[in-house]
């Protein structure tokens, strides 16, 4: 039985962790968008999953891993107009669509992968990785932070941007109030219906980029219902995050290791029921709801729909 | 001094030349607007010029607020016309109504509070993707020096005094280079002082060359700040008193006229009329009972150093101490949110009180669940009777009886008697005048005043001895406050109340004795009577104006 | 009269007795039987034009739905299947009546399946089998109801989401499931990882003439108490004030804290009853990650059936057919079943649109309750309290 601190274990642990938080970072930093603006996107799991489905179908046939991230966009843009019609424009619950959209997402990607490949799951060869000068030579951290796909690189420069934008923009501005009091926003001449279908559509590319990572980075193949309850686990992140994108991706690190804690552990030789591993991150995330969850804070409008004179 | 402006080279017509001074900034011309089974406007002309405030008075449900939804986008009329500069234009957006230089400050805040007040006066600007905090704060200067108020920029909205915040509201409809402004009900929320500063703040802008609508239901507001003032009764414009008129005409016979337009000829002939004088303190003074001759009972309802928590933005109470006897109507006077719904809800049970003893009938209740100090004869009539008075898709009878679910004999081995229900709630609702087709209605679909009287019903029978009245008659129609009124007067035979109120009026009017609430403490306590009105006043904004003045010097 | 705006989306649950104005009794039905059959339609015709695009002849897979699912003697399967999808119905109904979102049913689901399975060889053996079969149903119920528990003290206490707690637990329910079966419960006579399965004369018995088990019964009866419970005493009105307007619940005097608790534990409990239908009366035993998610396909029928557990049972039934017989329809044109969840999802979507159309004015939400958004606040951001004094005013009637 190998160390459980041995080098290789806990590269493979903090590399594996970047791999697996990437998805949830993206999908909860796009959440996070959506419920800022006073949408709650309880579809994000169905968006992921259509996300990795179509990523992994156009990294496939056009053989391009960032063809595949784009489709895997695309995907969850197609995804997520269906709430914006329904949602934004029509005023319709966010609660019903979103659970209606996941089970759409999850049905859906599965007849139309047993239509194209049976029961076949074929695999993408391994992913391209960039390596940052120096620093992917510390030992330990070095693999597993710094020698990855570049993608992990934006989405974490992503967070950042993110924090930026929210603060400082016009639009970010925009955003928040849509979420606070959208009749504020409309008062003052902008509208809510557009400004909160931006933020979906933006939601559904983070989260169909983010199915996408996992189906063709973190997998590297495409089985039906991969994703797990990682859309939930995003929302969660997002809701402990209090929507501030920086501890968003934090958390997200952070429950991505919790998501690779097997293979570390199976590399550490240490055998233990992968039923049990898996349901890890769900239990962290109820210690973590019932520790701090007291102090999450979300828009006062969120969920609410908005007719202008309707109040 | 003139506006800031927005670089536009637009000038004031009326500075430019005295004789353009009646061409209207805006008019409107036979505005029509039906809602399902409502004629809100019904063929409405108006118009407003530049350096007047033009009043527009009238009842609630007069129409007013559609017409100012008309106006700042909200809502389209269905027929009229609207011009602007003598040129005819269509308010389809609330970005419509800015670019035309209309600006408006809504009854109920479109500030959100928890962006700072830089950020709510940025919202909207679409000059570019960063955000111009700069060139925000210089022009934040220049309006704070015109009207003559400073504004912290990073204050957060939610901790603004509301006479500030309303302030804040003024700035942000002036931001894009307004020449209209609308302000609808803008001193339902203030305290005299606040309202005396936004009466300063008005004539600077006037002084200016803006046009100002000032919409409102108090007689006196209108008339003391309307250069001319018109009147809608509803749905339809009555008339209008011009500058002339207003001018030469002495304020009594001219709140006479007014009231005339108010409520037709025949209000005039009401024994009621002294009391529509809205905010009319004297007379109100005059209809205060005069009752030395009562004998009070025994204290029904003790508050001894009574606290209890305060909910987010709304304060809770501290060291309360105060008595009802039987046969005594109290009132509690104060600024809205000084721990109005704290004191209230600690009485009645659904906020535990932190500390103090709450006795009622000279036992201490502290203890007791709502449902408990309920069934002793305690009952709260809610302020906020759609949020949590009124269940909207129940019908009238089990709305009536929501405080009984489960007790006999209306409820009989767990099961419901429906019949017995309907009987009672049928009697209920003959008693207290409710007006609706049946008891089996939706609550939901009531008007304001009928649904009020369902809660009354509710809150004044099956026993009820102290009844906490949460400001009774907010947003009711004269008639119905009316009724409501003589209610609580009646309470004084054999039973007590606790009316708060943020309508110093009624107060006077109702009450045997008003204490005021202020920051949460009791801070005084007055007889109705000459001079009270103004007394309580000043005991309301004693502490409020002394933390405003230190916030302003820290900051 | 005009309507106060913030009413018109309130639910529209109607237990009869408590109707409102009833204007155009027979315009009311018509319009009902629509709103709630159109999706269901729109919804086949979607899912047909998937099945063209697919490669598939709709016509013959529909007809083979029917086949499977009704000619015959296929009625009795999807009868069977009926047990589980109306227990799992009228608990969701419980808890959204009341507002609460408990969307754990899988894990509430699957841990009392898990459990029975795991219990049954030896009690069945042990014990007069009518008194294991209670015991079963009470212990099934039991662990369905303490899978409540974090999610609804953390509602009723700090008024933590519980759209995002069930969901949670239910994640963990299933991972724990698994681990009994694949552990503890494990039958080490065979090499699949699974439980002991029982004989099949210790099973729930049929109803005389048919090979349809009463657990059948035993969920009609559930929906008729339950209709009952609901129509008739006062908890039902007491959940029904919760589920329209908590704070109105807190103001009348109503123990809201209680209530969330019962309210969630009889919405488990039936859950829980759900698996012991489905293990006792059809099953026998447990493979490990076999998840039927019964409750995700449920969740569409008791909108459509506007939380009413007497109008849910013929949806149901509807249900049942076409799960039972587009199990068979579907592998027989080699699609994965999941298409059935499709088309359950195109039915919710369907729905949510017709109830737009038919409610414009009201922003068709009339199957949800308001004090729906309160339920998504996390504790500690106090939405109870008005958020300013000039929010929360109570409005004369807005024109």
């Amino acid at each position: 039985m190998t160390n459980l601190f041995h080098q290789d274990v806990l590269t493979a642990l903090i590399s594996g962790g970047v791999i697996a938080g990437i998805p949830l970072l993206l999908a909860a930093c796009g959440e996070s968008i959506s419920e800022r603006s006073g949408v709650l996107n309880l579809g994000l799991e169905g968006m992921m999953i259509i996300g990795a489905y179509t990523g992994f179908v156009a990294a496939y046939y056009l053989h391009s891993t960032w063809l595949g991230f784009l489709g895997g966009a695309g995907g969850g843009v197609l995804a997520c107009t269906v709430m914006i019609v329904l949602c934004v424009w029509l005023g319709l619950d966010q609660i019903v669509v979103g659970i209606a959209i996941t089970l759409a997402g999850e049905g859906i990607t599965s007849v139309l992968q047993g239509a194209q490949f049976g029961t076949t799951y074929p695999r993408l060869g391994a992913t391209p990785t960039t390596s940052i000068p120096l620093l992917h030579k510390i030992p330990v951290i070095g693999p597993g932070l710094f020698e990855q796909n570049l993608l992990v690189y934006l989405g974490i420069i992503f967070a950042v941007f993110l924090t930026w934008f929210f603060r400082s923009t016009s639009v970010g501005l925009n955003l928040r109030a849509a979420g606070e009091k959208p009749e504020a926003l409309d008062a003052a001449g902008v509208s809510v219906a557009a400004t909160r279908s931006w933020a979906v559509l933006s939601t559904g590319a983070l989260a169909g980029l983010g199915g996408g990572f996992l189906a063709i980075v973190g997998a590297g193949v495409f089985t039906p219902f991969m994703t797990q309850g990682q859309g939930y686990m995003a929302i969660v992140i997002c809701m402990l995050g209090r929507g501030k994108p920086i501890w968003v991706a934090l958390a997200s690190l952070l429950f991505g290791i919790s998501l690779s804690i097997t293979t570390a552990l199976q590399l550490a030789g240490i055998e233990i029921s992968t039923d049990l591993i898996n349901m890890l991150p769900f239990i962290a995330v109820m210690v973590a709801l019932v520790l701090f969850g007291r102090r999450s804070y979300l828009p006062p409008a969120l969920a609410l729909p908005y007719i202008r004179g309707a109040r | 001094m003139t506006r800031p402006d927005q670089g536009s080279s637009r000038r004031d017509p009326a500075a430019a030349a005295p004789s353009a001074r009646t061409a209207a900034v805006v008019e409107l011309q036979g505005i029509t607007k039906r809602f399902p089974g409502v004629l809100a406007n019904d063929d409405i002309s108006f118009d407003v010029r530049p350096g007047e405030v033009h009043s527009l008075l009238g009842e609630n449900g007069a129409g007013k607020s559609t017409l100012m939804a008309i106006l700042s986008g909200i809502q389209t009329p269905d027929s009229g016309e609207i011009r602007v500069d003598g040129t005819p234009v269509r308010i389809d957006s609330p970005r419509k109504a800015l670019d035309l230089g209309i600006g408006t400050v809504y009854q109920h805040s479109t500030l959100i509070p928890a962006l700072t007040v830089l950020e709510n006066l940025m919202l909207g600007d679409s000059t570019g993707l960063r955000l111009d905090a700069a060139g925000a704060r210089a022009r934040l200067e220049e309006f704070g020096a015109l009207l003559g108020v400073d504004v912290d920029p990073a204050a957060r909205a939610a901790d603004l005094a509301l006479g500030r915040q309303q302030q804040v509201e003024i700035i942000k409809a002036l931001w894009r280079g307004s020449r209209l402004l609308i302000l609808d009900e803008p001193t339902s929320m203030l305290t005299p002082q606040a309202v005396e500063e936004l009466y300063t703040v008005l004539g600077r802008l006037k002084a200016d060359g803006l046009a100002t609508i000032f919409i409102t239901h108090k007689l006196h507001e209108a008339v003391s700040l309307g250069d001319r003032i018109s009147v809608l009764r509803r749905g339809q414009m009555v008339g209008t008193l011009n500058a002339d008129a207003v001018g030469s005409t002495p304020p009594d016979k001219l709140e006479e006229i007014v009231i005339e337009m108010m409520f037709g000829a025949a209000a005039a002939d009401l024994s009621e009329v002294g009391e529509l004088r809205v905010g009319g303190v004297e007379e109100a003074d005059a209809a205060a009972p005069a009752g030395p001759a009562r004998v009070l009972g025994e204290p029904l309802l003790e508050l001894v150093g009574v606290a209890a928590p305060g909910v987010g933005t709304d304060p809770g109470i501290a060291d309360v101490d105060l008595v009802v006897h039987e046969g005594e109507v109290v009132g509690v006077a104060g600024v809205d949110g000084n721990g109005q719904r704290a004191l209230a809800e600690a009485i009645s049970g659904q906020r535990r009180a932190s500390g103090g003893e709450i006795r009622l009938f000279g036992a201490p209740v502290n203890r007791l669940s709502v449902l408990k100090r309920e069934k002793l004869g305690l009952r709260y009539l809610t302020d906020d009777r759609i949020g949590e008075g009124i269940v909207g898709n129940l019908s009238i009878a089990l709305n009536l009886f929501l405080k009984r679910i489960g007790q006999p004999p209306y409820w009989r081995y767990g099961s419901v008697r429906k019949r017995a229900i309907d009987a009672r709630a049928e009697e209920l609702c003959e008693q207290f005048d409710v007006r609706a087709p049946g008891v089996e209605t939706r609550a939901g679909t009531l008007s304001g005043g009928n649904m009020q009287k369902v809660l009354l019903a509710r809150e004044l029978s099956f026993g009820s001895k102290v009844v906490i009245f949460h400001k009774p008659t907010y947003g009711l129609d004269l008639k119905t406050t009316l009724a409501v009124r003589e209610m609580i007067r009646q309470m004084r035979d054999g039973k007590a109340a606790l009316v708060i109120s943020t309508d110093l009026d009624e107060l006077l009017e109702v009450s045997d004795r008003i204490v005021v609430l202020s920051r949460g403490r009791l801070v005084g306590e007055v007889a109705p009577g000459p001079g009270a009105a103004e007394e309580i006043g000043g005991l309301m904004i004693g502490d409020v104006s002394l933390s405003l003045a230190g916030a302003e010097s820290a900051a | 009269m005009s309507t106060v705006p913030g009413n018109e989306l309130l639910t529209e649950v109607e237990v009869p007795n408590r109707a409102g104005a009833r204007s155009g009794a027979v315009g009311k039905a018509i319009d009902t039987v629509i709103r709630s059959l159109v999706p269901v339609l729109l919804a086949l015709v979607a899912g047909g034009v998937l099945l063209l695009i697919l490669g598939h002849n709709p016509f013959a897979f529909y007809s083979s739905v029917w086949e499977h699912g009704a000619q015959n003697k296929a009625w009795q399967e999807s009868a069977k299947r009926m047990a589980p999808l109306l227990l799992i119905a009228v608990g969701l109904i419980v808890a959204f009546r009341a507002n609460i979102w408990n969307l754990g049913y899988n894990g509430q689901f699957l841990l009392s399946a898990a459990i029975i399975s795991g219990l049954a060889p030896s009690l069945v053996n042990d014990l007069p089998l009518g008194l294991a079969f209670l015991i079963l149903f009470l212990v099934a119920g039991a662990v369905g109801a303490i899978w409540t528990i974090v999610p609804a003290l953390l509602k009723a206490f700090y008024e933590t989401n519980e759209i995002i707690t069930t969901l949670m637990m239910s994640f963990i329910g299933v991972g724990l499931a698994q681990i009994l079966i694949k552990g503890p419960f494990q039958d080490p006579s065979v090499n699949i990882a699974q439980t002991k399965v029982l004989e099949l004369d210790k099973m729930l018995p049929h109803i005389p003439g048919t090979k349809v088990h009463v657990g059948v019964l035993v969920a009609l009866a559930a929906a008729v108490v339950v209709y009952l419970a609901i129509s008739r005493t006062s908890f039902g009105l007491k959940i029904d004030v919760l589920g329209a307007n908590p704070r109105a619940a807190r103001h009348v005097g109503i123990g809201v804290k209680q209530l969330i608790i019962t309210s969630f534990f009889i919405s488990g409990a039936l859950i829980g009853a759900a698996a012991a239908a489905d293990i006792l009366g059809v099953w026998g035993y447990i493979r490990a990650n076999w998840n039927p998610a019964y409750g995700d396909t449920v969740i569409p029928f008791v909108f459509l059936a506007r939380l009413n557990p007497l109008v849910v049972i013929p949806f149901i039934a509807f249900f049942a057919v076409l799960s039972t017989g587009g199990t068979l329809a579907t592998q027989e044109v080699g699609l994965p079943t999941d298409f059935l969840l499709v088309l359950v999802a195109l039915i919710l979507l369907f729905m949510t649109v017709i109830e737009f159309l038919g409610r414009r004015r009201s922003l068709g939400q009339s199957y949800l309750t308001t004090g729906l958004k309160d339920a998504l606040r996390p504790p500690g951001s106090k939405k109870k309290a008005p958020p300013t004094e000039v929010e929360e005013k109570p409005r004369e009637v807005v024109r």
